[in-house]
């Protein structure tokens, strides 16, 4: 079997595997529609993550930061203010917005590993904060009401299956963003500045304007996701709703061990973790010892991850980003630089 | 009343001191090869963790315990900046970020499987006890002055070996330019693992005193790294007395928010901090 | 072992160096006899700094044979190529700004081979420097930076010198100072190799030339004994 065979097989099975998503709450049980709208508002945080620290060259490991907010605004939204629960949620994202430009002026004074951790510090200060707010239950926080959680459907299995078109949705839209922001002229010129050519600046692409772009870009769809999240968990709590282990950590390693600075890397990852988690919860506190350890070993062996490893037999990507210049340019160049060797004999 | 906000003020300048001991590695390390170890506050309570067992198993006293420790930290940062770090080093530094960073959740998930998640501490005995009157109802915690003047000491043993010694100057070259310190023939790689050996010796030190000061547990770390952030950042990267200021201010800072409570003396840290950032970002006595 | 007439201080032999596939010096031989100048010429990208790196063991790929006294020392670390006795003064001169004249000048010191050239001798050959002892290297005019590169390379004791374009950036008044200064290392026995763009200069010192072409050694010879433009025609590869 040849190698073009095996990468269209690969797509073609990936093709599928979205349809059958678009369609699991018809194909699937229960159980698994909510751990499919896990997946999804996990690949949600992941794609941005790796979007960050694999195209912007922004690392971040605070990025919990907006996942709360986003949690909390949708209650303040929903619960409070008595708005339209599913109008809360691109409101959440509104929110999450306004924090990231304060957020992003002050922490993009500091840079690399000191803008990361500055991005842990904001984190921190706004999971404490969001403790001081006594009607969103204080310190221990409280449960989303239950009309709230019954306007997204009367019926368990009808509810289920809305949040998970959400999440499903949200996931798709982020895919589809970052997909074409990639194919755009920034996205090459942060490839470009990635890869270390000099030929970002030459393509005309200010590198600052496309990293603060990605930056503010990001957090709407975190906070979005934090309010699906909250639909699933039913709750809010600073602890919980910004929790650094589930919202970064977790999702950071996932994208390391998929193959951070790729399309498929974050895909893969978290598909992966899901895959794993059923033998890895019985462990305790050693699967982050191991999920932490593999981390190191796959950083170190292969810094595109497992995808690095596959894309190394399929020869291409899956989803194509990068531009190929076409034949016809190729043949122009060709021919111009046989033309200089001839004139200079 | 301006008594209990001064001897206030006075808790927050000697907590500066113990802030001070948390980052005085971290500065040392960020200055010279260019990253944050995002584990340090982890190794910090790693630490803790085995002067604990030193001085439950052994029967040690703290001091002798901490003595006994800080060659083997020595070693052990030199080997981890050896034969892993250096792996990572100098490319780029997202591996770096990602690497300490996985150490962090290692480490702390090692601990918790190790120790489980009870919050332990270390006995000062007479000296944890002991308060220093300096007035009208002015007292200050004796073990409190003695940790103030540790971190003013190490600041100063630091400065020395930095600045008046022939390692020192060649960590300061390997600092300014690692490329051209090996086109000259200095090893890099074995200089920057003696100053990650020298950073551990901070964190044996700063170990040893927090130990007493206050809880430890598992997931501690984070707290102690973000401490050493705010106050390298705050300070001046690359300035080891910049350190002590910004460690005085973020004390200062925490023991005014924690007139209210315990959450609002962490906020009150991480809005100065940003507060700092913003009008002076380059710290307040910058080396670069 | 000890370089002998038969045997010259440094020979390259047949040595490639790659840079990930790319071969930047193409199976090129060398020799510097001790007490000879040896300059190198060529354009930008012809492969002088690479084969200097080379030769310090600042290489990741290098094949053929570098002997050194009659040593290998290909493999061998910078640090120990260095106490063994050669020493390279780097291309932009490389010094460590935020450290003191002495201190740059006593890394040479630390990382050589001990030897009769000391402090005394440095201050004496570079009075302008004795003067400046503490200032901070980073606020040195060029060429001060020059002399401090330079003298930091002969407090190693080097039997082997290599320079890097040490003229460049610099005022031509300067570029004299400092070249007037190499028949005086060469007198105390020490082998020089000068890789520079200023021709002239390069073979106005000289006892011998290599010239190089992408990576290969175009023309070999005593500058008396070649024309000008012979030296163009194979420096530009005509």
């Amino acid at each position: 079997m040849g190698p073009k065979l095996i990468l269209n097989g690969a797509r073609a099975v990936f093709a599928a595997g979205v349809v059958a998503m678009a369609a699991a709450p018809y194909l699937f049980g229960a159980n698994h529609v909510v751990l499919l709208t896990e997946f999804m508002s996990m690949l949600v945080l992941a794609i941005m993550w790796n979007l960050l620290a694999g195209y912007a060259d922004i690392v971040t490991v605070g990025q919990h930061a907006y996942v709360g907010v986003g949690a909390y605004a949708f209650f303040g939204f929903a619960a409070l203010a008595d708005l339209n629960p599913y109008l809360s949620i691109p409101l959440a994202g509104l929110v999450a917005f306004a924090i990231a430009v304060p957020t992003m002026i002050l922490v993009f004074r500091l840079r690399t590993a000191y803008l990361a951790i500055g991005t842990w510090v904001v984190a921190e200060l706004l999971m404490l904060a969001s403790g001081k707010l006594n009607a969103w239950g204080g310190g221990s926080g409280t449960s989303l009401p239950i009309s709230i959680v019954l306007s997204f459907g009367r019926v368990r299995g009808e509810r289920l299956a809305t949040i998970y078109w959400l999440a499903f949705g949200l996931a798709a839209i982020a895919m589809l963003a970052t997909y074409f922001l990639l194919r755009s002229r920034i996205g090459i010129g942060l490839t470009a500045m990635r890869d270390n050519e000099e030929g970002a600046a030459a393509i005309g692409v200010n590198i600052t304007y496309a990293r603060i772009l990605c930056f503010l870009g990001t957090a709407p769809f975190l906070g979005m996701a934090g309010a699906i999240i909250t639909l699933q968990k039913l709750r809010i709590a600073p602890p919980a709703s910004f929790s650094i282990i589930d919202w970064t950590v977790f999702i950071i390693f996932n994208v390391v061990i998929g193959g951070i600075g790729s399309f498929e890397g974050p895909i893969i990852g978290t598909i992966v973790y899901f895959l794993l988690r059923q033998y890895l919860a019985g462990l305790g506190a050693w699967h982050l010892i191991l999920l932490g350890s593999f981390s190191i070993i796959i950083i170190l062996i292969e810094k595109r991850g497992l995808w690095g490893l596959i894309r190394r037999g399929l020869g291409d990507d899956l989803i194509p980003i990068a531009h190929k210049p076409s034949a016809t340019f190729d043949g122009a160049v060709k021919a111009n630089i046989s033309a200089a060797f001839d004139n200079r004999r | 009343m301006t008594a209990v906000w001064l001897n206030q003020l006075l808790q927050g300048v000697m907590l500066g001191g113990l802030y001070t001991l948390f980052a005085i590695g971290l500065s040392l390390s960020a200055g010279v090869m260019r990253f944050v170890n995002i584990a340090h506050g982890d190794f910090i309570v790693l630490t803790c963790y085995a002067l604990l067992l030193l001085t439950t198993l052994l029967g040690l006293s703290p001091v002798a315990a901490t003595l006994i420790v800080l060659p083997f930290a020595f070693l052990f940062g030199f080997g981890l900046q050896r034969f892993l770090l250096q792996r990572v080093v100098g490319e780029n530094v997202l591996l770096v970020i990602l690497v300490t960073f996985a150490l962090s959740i290692i480490i702390e998930n090692g601990l918790l499987e190790g120790f489980g998640a009870d919050p332990q501490k270390i006995s000062g005995g007479w000296m944890e006890t002991a308060t220093v009157a300096l007035g009208e109802g002015i007292n200050v915690g004796l073990f409190q002055i003695v940790t103030f003047v540790a971190a003013v000491v190490l600041v100063a043993a630091l400065d020395l070996l930095l600045y008046r010694t022939g390692i020192g100057a060649k960590i300061r070259a390997v600092s300014d330019d690692v490329a051209a310190a090996n086109l000259i023939g200095l090893s890099s790689v074995r200089i920057y693992a003696v100053a990650m050996g020298i950073t551990f010796v901070t964190i044996g030190i700063a170990a040893g005193f927090v130990s007493i000061w206050t809880n430890f547990d598992p997931a501690s770390g984070p707290t102690r790294l973000l401490v050493a952030f705010e106050v390298i950042v705050m300070g001046g990267l690359g300035s080891l007395w910049g350190s002590l200021a910004g460690g005085i201010v973020l004390g200062v800072a925490q023991a005014v928010g924690g007139q209210f409570d315990i959450a609002w003396q962490i906020m009150a840290g991480h809005i100065v901090f940003l507060i700092v950032l913003a009008l002076r970002p380059q710290g307040l006595f910058p080396k670069y | 072992m000890e370089a002998t007439a038969e045997s010259p201080l440094l020979a390259v032999e047949g040595v490639s160096v790659f840079y990930g596939n790319f071969r930047a010096i193409d199976r090129v031989d060398i020799t510097v006899a001790a007490g000879e100048i040896v300059s190198i010429i060529g354009a930008n990208g012809a492969g002088k700094s690479t084969l200097l790196k080379a030769v310090i063991g600042q290489a990741e790929r290098v094949e053929g044979r570098i002997l050194f006294a009659g040593d290998d020392i290909i493999g061998r670390t910078t640090e120990a190529i260095v106490a063994s006795g050669v020493m390279l003064v780097p291309e932009g001169r490389r010094l460590f700004p935020s450290l003191t004249v002495e201190e740059n000048l006593r890394l040479g010191w630390d990382v050589g081979r001990k030897g009769e050239f000391g402090f005394a001798d440095i201050w004496r050959l570079f009075p302008a420097l004795a003067e400046r002892k503490r200032q901070k290297a980073g606020s040195l005019s060029g060429g001060q930076q020059q002399m401090v590169a330079l003298g930091r390379a002969l407090l190693a004791n080097p039997r082997l010198l290599l320079c890097d374009e040490i003229s460049l950036g610099l005022a031509p008044l300067v570029i004299n100072e400092l070249y007037m200064l190499i028949p005086q290392i060469k007198a105390r026995g020490i082998g020089i190799l000068i890789v520079e763009q200023d021709i002239e200069r390069s073979l106005a010192v000289a006892d011998r030339f290599y010239c190089l072409l992408e990576g290969r050694v175009s023309l070999v010879g005593c500058p008396g004994e070649v024309t000008r433009d012979q030296v163009i025609k194979h420096y530009f590869g005509l």
